[in-house]
């Protein structure tokens, strides 16, 4: 039976690469729901099928597929590490799929390359060899970027998607070279790199090849900037799979490659790198979701954020590892991993509200939305569940992660050596700082999208989306508010992959119900902090039902005695009310003015004039302006060289060939002399 | 035995924490009048607004949700969760077990992200000034409370706030200089996240410089009274925090018996007594800031928590 | 005495909270926007410099160093803090400071010294006691400090003062180190009171002369403006 799981797990691959084929074939009007209803079937035979790997605790098991390039067969595997991921996968695309459901025939033309994306993704987690893995994980990429580029009549959003797929270029010319590196001759099987890890300066290269290839898809600083436009680009459910599952995989391949085929052996620098980009994307990430003004967008820089805490965790593992604290290492794994699950369970909830808030209000701006809780409050409240992820309120999921996080960071100093004791104190200062961005960037989508008074009349006219939806909101709000009662729990069935990627199982410091930095202290146990929440708010409610008058009037808002809107605004002037870029206000002139570089130009019309007053908001990525610009720059000095060599006389053109061959003959007589 | 003691310390500590927190504000207010010169409230004059406040029946604005009528419960229990936690007379209450500070602060964040949902909920341009300036300043006090934190736990080896003032208490771990410069971050963060003067003014009558009181403009009624009551929790909270982590002297220890718990609660009234002296005083003698002078006032607090952190690696690395 | 201190004995204890107070008074007066409470800063610091010498001269049993802390507490603590509110009676300065480098980004720094100096101070005593050594590394600090006042304030009242905090560490390093000779403080004390001296006539010159206490008048006189 557990033999079965992993041909089962192959089948569920081969079939879902296989839906988008037959759903092609089905012919509009009907390949949306072929597809999205296959998709739903398959994740969730999947991820059934991940659990009982996970749980039977089985020995990692492994397949030889004949197909492939000539002579070399495609090698499939499922242990506790992939089938982890497996399982995330699973449960977001089993939702995202339901969401699709909900469909108003504009998810037709995802169709095709919906389920190619999932399958892609699967085999990505399934491979075994190094020609597998860059299969799934360019299949993955052709795939989003046909997926991105959906709504392709809208120019930013092939801006976007070309961003997106010149990064995912960048990301296969260093994945390829990294997997021949690690190869051993002509024998690409994860097995046989296993035996040989890489030393020395193919370490590095690998490390740094890894790093950019992997990290770049997981939307790790500062190769982040494509990340924001792209998944704000891509249909709600797309999105949601993207931010939630996709940057997942590119964690995975991180970590294979890491933690799994470079071996135990590896020096404990290998995490300073990891840490420090995390650090960086997880305070960029959370200003910049506190800055922009579209709602799929500050979901997307959350994304930035929340990754660059997994990869601190994930840096202090690797560190810890290469220390010999199997303690610490599995800690800052765990933590890793335990963001991760609840990440992808409450990024992809909210993404699928995004889209769903689209739909009802047709605009995702934040200036153009306000008060849909009065007309989809089951939504709305959906969202506050994920919102409270965002935020790490406790007891949420992602309270429950950040907080084995910085137990982790706050272990950390034990590494030894002051580099990265105080290394561990700024990143935990930096975490808390992005921490504190994210709440406030939750209490600003809300705020400002789902309360207040509608700023449109769109916006006044949404309606609650369908039962498909709903249904999907609802079980990824269940599965989130399930983690984050439970991490413990959450983290024993995670257990497996712990275990193989740091050498320690998770037993020592996670019991059922508790998470505990070491085995005999006290940890966090959140049923007991439920109860205790759930025994104040009981009191609460005592007190107020005892002491109080019951009750309520309604009245016009106070608001300092502001005059009655006039009666052609029946909500009130919309713009007196706080908006996105009226919020973001204190923290721009607080931090983003030095790592933003916001700057604001206010253009005050004089008196008797009748044109109204603007205020303009500049604000730049840094990575986009240090980074990209400069590579741009480049590229246009080299294309520049390229058209000016293009039109040589000819005389020129032949001393270019001339010099060309002379410098060729001294390369081969120097080498010959060495 | 030990179980039922535990229990009753628990339920005694929340019955003080409800009683106390009106009579601090109450403290506070009186001797803030006296030092200006004036007679001042009754202490007792908070009590008596909460009881007023639930007398009246609350006015809700037209386009009020449910968001907005459940944040003021929603705070209060939070911060009712995170009071609980924090011991004052004695330590190894039932709660102990949970009492980390990351879920302390944590508890305390739930209740500011409600509270600043309902400042955005009405829509109106007070309530959203107020909501986003608490943000802020939260983004700001965070980091510091963190490496706060850091210190405590590389002193105690635990972020259990019961092990750390056990710790602390058994005076094994001495004076140290990271300890002091770790108590001025906290001062500065407690006066940030209270709303005290120069961060914020509660008893300001102009709406433009306030910000926790121009948040919950809208409220009125027993929301108002819940979440005025959420405040004075809070403040003594902070006071408990800083008196039983900086001040370990006269706390009952854990499993020791009942009879112990007198001195306990003398030494609690006494040292939050002390610090509530300070900060009328203190408030007495400077002036509000502008907004934008507190993320600097509170980056100095990150920097102190920050030399504490350097401190102790030092002392630790080298001795 | 001096031999038994180690960690957790309460005389290394307070010794230690004394000198690092010092510090932390060395970050306020870089906190500090107006003249007249740089100028109570500093007379603060000099009280708790000369309680941390009273403290040494009762650990060490050196009565000489109680001397020290009289001398601080009466010149440093009243008789210049004195003078200085005189002066700016007197001269009418501008009472809030120019800075050429934000508050927070000096504070930034001044954290940068600490670590540094204490990196540089540890490895290099390796012999001392750890009394001798963490106050050193404290005294470095409030040296350093000092000068990063005197760098990124623009008036000359400030610099002095930046000057005189600087001495603080100074005289913070001497009385930490047992044995150090009376001499020594002695004339560093009386270097500075001259020094003080010498600077409130410069006052009183470029007041004289330029209307203001800038310090960016006196780079046109050296022919350094561009």
């Amino acid at each position: 039976m557990i033999a079965l799981l992993l041909p089962a797990l192959a089948v569920v691959v081969t079939l879902l690469l296989a839906l988008g084929l037959a759903s092609v074939a089905a012919g509009p009007g009907r390949q949306g729901r072929l597809a999205s209803r296959g998709s739903l079937l398959l994740c969730a035979l999947g991820g059934l099928l991940a659990v009982v790997q996970l749980l039977s605790g089985a020995e990692a098991s492994s397949l030889s597929l004949g197909i492939g390039l000539p002579g070399l067969p495609l090698h499939l595997a499922l242990d506790g590490l992939s089938a982890a991921f497996m399982l995330l996968l699973m449960l977001t695309g089993a939702a995202a799929a339901a969401a699709a459901l909900d469909d108003h025939g504009q998810y037709d033309s995802t169709a095709p390359f919906f389920p190619v994306f999932l399958g892609g993704m699967a085999l990505t987690l399934l491979a075994a060899d190094g020609f597998a893995l860059v299969l799934g994980f360019e299949v993955m990429s052709l795939a989003s970027f046909a997926l991105v580029l959906t709504n392709h009549r809208d120019a930013e959003v092939r801006a976007a998607a070309l961003l997106y797929i010149g990064m995912a270029g960048l990301g296969a010319m260093c994945l390829i070279p990294c997997m021949a590196l690690l190869a051993v001759g002509a024998d690409f099987t994860f097995a046989a790199m296993r035996t040989h890890p890489p030393e020395g300066w193919r370490a590095l290269a690998v490390l740094v090849l890894v790093l950019v290839g992997a990290g770049s898809k997981a939307g790790l600083a500062p190769l982040h900037v494509w990340l924001p436009p792209a998944h704000a680009a891509a249909p709600g459910h797309v999105s949601a799979l993207m931010s939630g599952a996709m940057t997942k995989i590119a964690l995975y391949v991180l970590i294979r490659v890491l933690f799994d085929l470079c071996g135990p052996a590896q020096p404990m620098g290998w995490g300073a790198p990891l840490v420090l980009l995390g650090a960086l994307g997880a305070v960029l990430g959370g200003l910049r979701a506190n800055m922009e003004g579209d709602v799929k967008t500050v979901l997307a820089s959350s994304t930035v954020e929340h990754i660059g805490l997994i990869a601190i965790g994930l840096g202090f593992a690797l560190a810890a590892r290469a220390a010999d604290l199997p303690g610490l290492a599995t800690l800052a794994f765990g933590g890793a991993l335990l963001h991760a699950l609840a990440h992808g369970m409450f990024k992809a909830l909210l993404f699928l509200a995004a889209g769903a808030t689209q739909h009802a209000a047709g605009t995702r701006r934040l200036d153009r939305l306000g008060g849909l809780i009065h007309g989809m409050p089951k939504t709305t409240a959906l969202v506050l569940v994920g919102a409270a992820g965002l935020a790490a309120l406790p007891p949420s999921a992602g309270f429950a992660g950040e907080w084995t996080l910085f137990q982790a960071v706050l272990a950390a100093p034990r590494l030894g050596g002051l580099g990265w004791q105080v290394l561990a104190c700024v990143a935990a200062a930096l975490m808390a700082l992005a921490a504190a961005l994210a709440a406030s960037a939750a209490v600003r989508l809300i705020g400002v999208a789902y309360l207040g008074r509608p700023r449109t009349p769109r916006a006044a006219a949404a309606t609650d989306p369908g039962q498909p939806m709903l249904a999907a909101l609802a079980g990824l709000a269940g599965a989130s508010l399930l983690v984050g009662l439970f991490p413990g729990a959450a983290l024993r069935l995670l257990g497996p992959a712990v275990q193989q990627a740091v050498g320690t199982g998770v037993v020592g410091h996670v019991g059922w119900l508790t998470i505990s930095p070491q085995a005999d202290t006290a940890g966090y146990t959140a049923p007991a902090l439920a109860v205790v929440l759930g025994l104040a708010g009981g009191l609460v409610y005592f007190i107020v039902r005892r002491w109080t008058v019951s009750g309520e009037r309604r009245g016009p808002a106070w608001d300092c005695g502001f005059g009655d809107p006039p009666n052609w605004l029946p909500f009130g002037d919309p713009v007196t009310q706080y908006g996105g870029a009226s919020f973001a206000q204190p923290l721009r002139r607080a931090l983003a003015t030095s790592l933003m570089q916001a700057r604001e130009t206010v253009d005050m019309p004089l008196p008797g004039e009748t044109r109204p007053a603007h205020m303009k908001v500049r604000l730049r990525d840094p990575a986009d302006q240090y980074l990209f610009a400069l590579i741009g720059s480049w590229r246009s000095r080299v294309s520049h060289f390229a058209d000016f060599m293009q039109f040589l006389t000819i005389r020129s053109t032949l001393a270019v060939m001339f010099c060309a061959l002379l410098i060729l003959m001294a390369a081969v007589a120097a080498l010959e002399q060495l | 035995m030990s179980v039922v003691v535990a229990l009753l310390a628990q339920l005694l500590h929340i019955g003080l924490m409800l009683l106390a927190a009106p009579l601090v504000v109450g403290l506070i207010r009186k001797v803030k009048a006296r030092l200006l010169g004036r007679i001042g409230p009754p202490i007792l004059q908070p009590w008596r607004d909460l009881a007023r406040l639930a007398r009246k029946q609350p006015v809700l604005a037209e386009n009020a949700s449910w968001v907005f009528s459940g944040a003021p419960a929603v705070a209060f229990t939070a911060t009712l969760a995170a009071a609980a936690l924090v011991p004052s007379f004695a330590l190894g209450m039932t709660g102990a077990p949970l009492a980390d500070l990351l879920v302390i602060a944590g508890l305390l964040t739930l209740a500011r992200c409600a509270l600043g949902l309902a400042g955005m909920d009405v829509g109106t341009a007070f309530g959203g000034i107020g909501s986003s300036r608490e943000m802020m300043f939260a983004v700001f006090a965070e980091p510091a409370l963190l490496l706060v934190i850091f210190t405590l736990s590389l002193l105690a080896g635990s972020t259990n706030l019961d092990a750390i003032a056990g710790a602390l208490h058994d005076g094994a771990l001495g004076l140290r200089v990271s300890l002091g410069l770790g108590l001025i971050a906290m001062l500065a963060i407690a006066i940030a996240e209270n709303g005290r003067i120069p961060v914020d003014n509660p008893a300001t009558h102009l709406e433009l410089t306030m910000v926790h009181e121009a948040m919950v403009l809208e409220y009125s009624g027993r929301h108002l009274a819940l979440i005025e009551a959420a405040a004075m929790l809070k403040l003594v909270v902070w006071l408990g925090l800083i008196a039983c982590i900086f001040v370990p002297f006269a706390i009952a220890p854990a499993g020791a018996p009942a009879t112990a718990w007198g001195l306990g609660l003398l030494g609690w009234v006494g040292k939050i007594g002390l610090l509530l002296l300070g900060l009328a005083g203190f408030e007495t003698a400077i002036a509000k800031m502008r907004v934008f002078r507190v993320p600097e006032f509170l980056g100095i607090a990150v920097l102190f928590a920050l030399l504490a952190v350097v401190f102790l690696f030092v002392s630790q690395g080298f001795a | 005495m001096g031999g038994h201190l180690a960690f957790g004995t309460f005389s290394y204890d307070a010794a230690h909270l004394l000198g690092g107070g010092v510090l932390v008074l060395s970050f306020v007066l870089l906190y500090q926007r107006r003249l007249t409470a740089v100028i109570n800063t500093y007379a603060l610091q000099a009280v708790v410099l000369s309680a941390a010498a009273a403290w040494q001269a009762w650990v060490q049993d050196a009565p000489h160093l109680y001397l020290t802390a009289g001398i601080t507490l009466a010149a440093k603590g009243i008789a210049i803090p004195l003078g200085m509110h005189r002066i700016v009676r007197q001269l009418q300065v501008n009472r809030s400071l120019e800075s050429a480098l934000g508050i927070f980004p000096s504070m930034a720094i001044g954290v940068g010294l600490v670590t540094l100096s204490i990196l540089v101070v540890l490895p290099v005593t390796p012999q001392a006691q750890t009394l001798t050594r963490e106050e050193l590394a404290l005294a470095l600090s409030v040296v350093l400090m000092g000068l990063l006042m005197m760098i990124t304030r623009r008036t000359a009242m400030t610099q002095v003062l930046g000057f005189m905090s600087l001495e603080n560490g100074l005289i913070l390093a001497a009385v930490s180190v047992a044995g150090m000779p009376l001499v020594v403080e002695l004339s560093v004390a009386v270097l500075v009171l001259l020094a003080f001296a010498v600077f409130g006539v410069f006052f009183f010159r470029i007041r004289d002369r330029f209307d203001s206490l800038h310090l960016d008048n006196l780079d046109r006189v050296g022919g350094m403006h561009r």
